[in-house]
């Protein structure tokens, strides 16, 4: 009768969503890897540098991800053991943090066939490939503002430079720029950001701009709010400053000497049935070759020591990791964010909200 | 009469005309129930299961009772007045080094960094520690290693982790959070933000809802009463927006109101303004554009139920003598309150969830609790608050459309 038609409808409707569903997934099959990155003009880089060649050389095939660097969503793919991410790039303080939880595969780097000791950090690199460096820098419009900022202490003076500041909103970068600003030298920053007070510290100096902050979540929108006249100065990722200056033409300029220098690595996701091919990709990836290769591409560089003798001698000042850039720059301390992150953030939102 | 059909029917067939049509009935309620089944499971699966194990979250956390099963069990007789003794320090150890191997501490550290700030860090050294110790007496030996171990609070956390229910998230979620005897203290000042935020996230609501109706009244008014071929023109612009994705429109208002934006040109180019104005990131922005974007979900019922009121009833009322306004205070507007409170009750509730307006064009003081809810999802990965604030907000929102319900006759808000 009707009702059984309307039922046996309603069933087999379900059974084809089931069989729809069903075929979203992606088929399992050995010679193929999910590698997600950032997106944007990273990942455009990665692919260029890394992904193609790899895949023509070894005929493994590669699916491209993307996020935002959210540990959440790591987290949760371990936790329900349906790992689909092989390899993930990651930001270093994250990958310390995913390390100490233990949902990212420790790295052999025996089997990986590298040295460690060629590497940043190369100690604290157990869970972590590094890729590449970035750096924060304080960035300005020179047509805007022809005497520009030069130190941290002109990001704080409103009187000297008045108008809205650009920062990340997040409490990464600015704390020990904060700090810096208020005469600490660049080496002992973690030493104090270490202790109450000086954390204390570097929220009563952030305070005496924060009504003159915008605050920007996203890569591209420091350059933006910089190229909008929204803001007088912004902290900002080199590549992306670098990119608005050499495809967009702005006439952007960098305070080298504010640079704080941090990195991205690759790491595994625990669980992964890829693991041997997820290996020959960062082993790839990671050699000197393709990481001066991948500075053609993209402003940030390469982590490999032995790559810093393959990068054309006309893309290396741009670098963060350049010599002549690094007078005066602070290394991110990852393991005082894996440490510390987590507090320091939920103090942050809290102080940014009031 | 009705006898008289149930005999005549009951001599024809034995079944009485009453149990047919009862049986008749049923069918017909069966099949329309049939009809509705797979919308009622899909909002079973899709809606009420989620959000029932959503608010389930904000109170379950057995995050120590799994992870660390040997103090959990020795601290269950555990008085909560001096250190606990020489046991609960051995099952600690042993946790601690099962931790350490497993890499849990991390976990652990994690969960009680969010009552105690700082604890994260002390309890992974200690795991790394303690995975080296092999004899007893533990309880020197721990308190050696990590002075935490001897404070009292920690040992309070703990206890209170041998429940898996917690109210630690929902205390949080109004400022409020356990004290170092498990006693319920205010927040410290640099914590208490969330009634702040639930205020906000109200006041900027009931503005916003304030708003739509200002501006979406008279414009209903006008649909309502133009010819139609006209007004279908200007409900077509009206709708416009709704085709157009919400962060393209939200971000075609940063390019308005920016600081050299076209807002602030054209403000400073007619002299009305020297120096460019402040609309954006910060409460002005965020208001104009959520109004912007709820205007049609305010004007859209409004207009429906003033299609249906008859223009001869406010012409009777003026022919027999009332004036322009008290024929429309008197007789139009009372008949377009269903519309208005349907209206503006779609949108005050809306508005109570919006996440992405507020992020893109409003400042650190203008983010509602929704922000703070993706926050504590995406970024901060304590799920327990996230449910937390959450569930209070839905609780919120429920009780508040109870109140207006009570308040308005519920059968006169039509919903389109």
């Amino acid at each position: 009768m009707r009702k059984s038609l309307i039922i046996a409808n309603a069933l087999a409707m379900t059974g084809l969503a089931i069989v729809i569903l069903a075929q979203a997934e992606p088929a399992f099959a050995g010679d193929q890897l999910t590698i997600t990155s950032f997106g944007g003009a990273a990942q455009m880089s990665e692919r260029k540098a890394y992904f193609e060649p790899f895949a023509k050389k070894t005929g493994i095939k590669i699916t491209e991800g993307e996020y935002n660097g959210e540990v959440a969503k790591i987290r949760a793919m371990v936790d329900s053991k349906s790992v689909s991410w092989d390899v993930v790039k990651t930001d270093a303080t994250t990958a310390a943090q995913m390390c100490a939880e233990g949902i990212i595969e420790r790295i052999d780097w025996k089997r990986l066939g590298l040295d460690r000791s060629k590497f940043v950090e190369g100690d604290d690199n157990d869970c972590a490939v590094p890729d590449d460096f970035y750096a924060t820098v304080l960035a300005y419009d020179k047509i805007k503002l022809s005497n520009g900022p030069k130190t941290l202490a002109d990001l704080f003076d409103t009187q000297k430079f008045p108008g809205k500041r650009g920062l990340l909103r997040s409490p990464f970068g600015n704390l020990e720029w904060a700090l810096i600003a208020d005469g600490v030298p660049v080496k002992d920053v973690y030493k104090i950001l270490g202790t109450p007070q000086g954390v204390d510290r570097a929220f009563k100096k952030l305070d005496t701009i924060k009504k003159d902050v915008i605050w920007w979540q996203t890569g591209a929108q420091a350059p933006q709010l910089l190229a909008d006249g929204q803001v007088v100065m912004t902290s900002g990722w080199n590549g992306r400053i670098y990119d608005a200056i050499k495809n967009s033409g702005k006439s952007f300029e960098f305070v080298w000497a504010t640079q704080e220098l941090g990195w991205n690595s690759w790491v595994i996701p625990k669980g992964t049935s890829r693991l041997d091919e997820a290996y020959k990709f960062i082993a790839f990836a990671a050699s000197p070759a393709q990481q001066a290769d991948k500075t053609r591409y993209i402003a940030y560089g390469p982590t490999n020591k032995d790559a810093i003798p393959h990068v054309d001698p006309a893309i290396l000042p741009w670098l963060p990791n350049a010599p002549d850039n690094m007078h005066n720059a602070l290394l991110i301390d990852a393991h005082f964010w894996s440490d510390k992150g987590d507090d320091l953030r939920q103090r942050f939102t809290a102080w940014i909200a009031k | 009469m009705a006898t008289m059909a149930v005999q005549m029917a009951g001599k024809a067939d034995r079944v009485p005309l009453r149990t047919k049509l009862q049986r008749v009935e049923r069918r017909r309620k069966l099949r329309a129930f049939a009809l509705v089944l797979p919308l009622l499971l899909f909002i079973l699966v899709a809606f009420v299961m989620p959000i029932g194990r959503m608010m389930f979250n904000a109170v379950y956390d057995d995050t120590l009772l799994t992870l660390m099963p040997r103090t959990m069990a020795a601290l269950s007789d555990w008085d909560g007045k001096d250190l606990p003794g020489e046991s609960a320090y051995a099952a600690l150890a042993e946790d601690l080094k099962q931790a350490w191997t497993q890499r849990t501490a991390g976990a652990i550290g994690k969960r009680m960094n969010y009552e105690l700030p700082g604890a994260r860090s002390e309890v992974m050294s200690s795991a790394r520690k303690a995975s080296m110790l092999s004899v007893g007496p533990y309880k020197t030996a721990l308190i050696e290693i990590n002075p935490i171990w001897g404070q009292h609070e920690v040992w309070s956390l703990l206890k209170r982790g041998t429940s898996a229910h917690t109210a630690y998230y929902l205390l949080r979620s109004v400022d409020y959070q356990y004290g170092a005897d498990s006693e319920i203290v205010t927040a410290p000042p640099e914590n208490a933000i969330f009634r702040d935020i639930f205020m906000r996230t109200l006041e900027i609501s009931v503005s916003v809802t304030l708003a739509t109706l200002i501006l979406g009244f008279p414009v209903a008014h006008l649909l309502a009463t133009l010819p139609l071929k006209t007004s279908n023109l200007l409900l077509m612009m009206v709708m416009l927006p709704f085709w157009t994705s919400l962060l393209v429109r939200t971000t075609a208002w940063a390019v308005l109101l920016q600081q050299h934006g076209v807002v602030n040109d054209v403000l400073m180019a007619l002299h009305l303004i020297s120096q460019p104005a402040e609309l954006i990131y910060n409460r002005v922005g965020t208001i104009v554009a959520m109004t912007y974007i709820q205007l049609p979900f305010t004007l859209l019922p409004i207009y429906s139920v003033m299609k249906t009121i008859s223009p001869s009833l406010v012409s009777a009322a003026r022919s027999l003598g009332a004036g322009p306004f008290y024929a429309f205070w008197k007789v139009y507007f009372p008949l377009t309150l269903p519309g208005i409170s349907a209206g503006g009750l779609l949108t005050f509730i809306l508005c109570l969830g919006y996440y992405i307006t507020p992020a893109l064009v409003g400042g650190p003081r203008d983010q509602m609790i929704s922000y703070f809810v993706a926050r504590y999802t995406n970024e901060e990965l304590n799920w327990g608050m996230a449910s937390a604030l959450g569930a209070i907000l839905l609780t919120v929102t429920l009780l508040l459309y109870y109140v207006f319900g009570k308040l308005v006759d519920a059968d006169r808000v039509k919903m389109g």
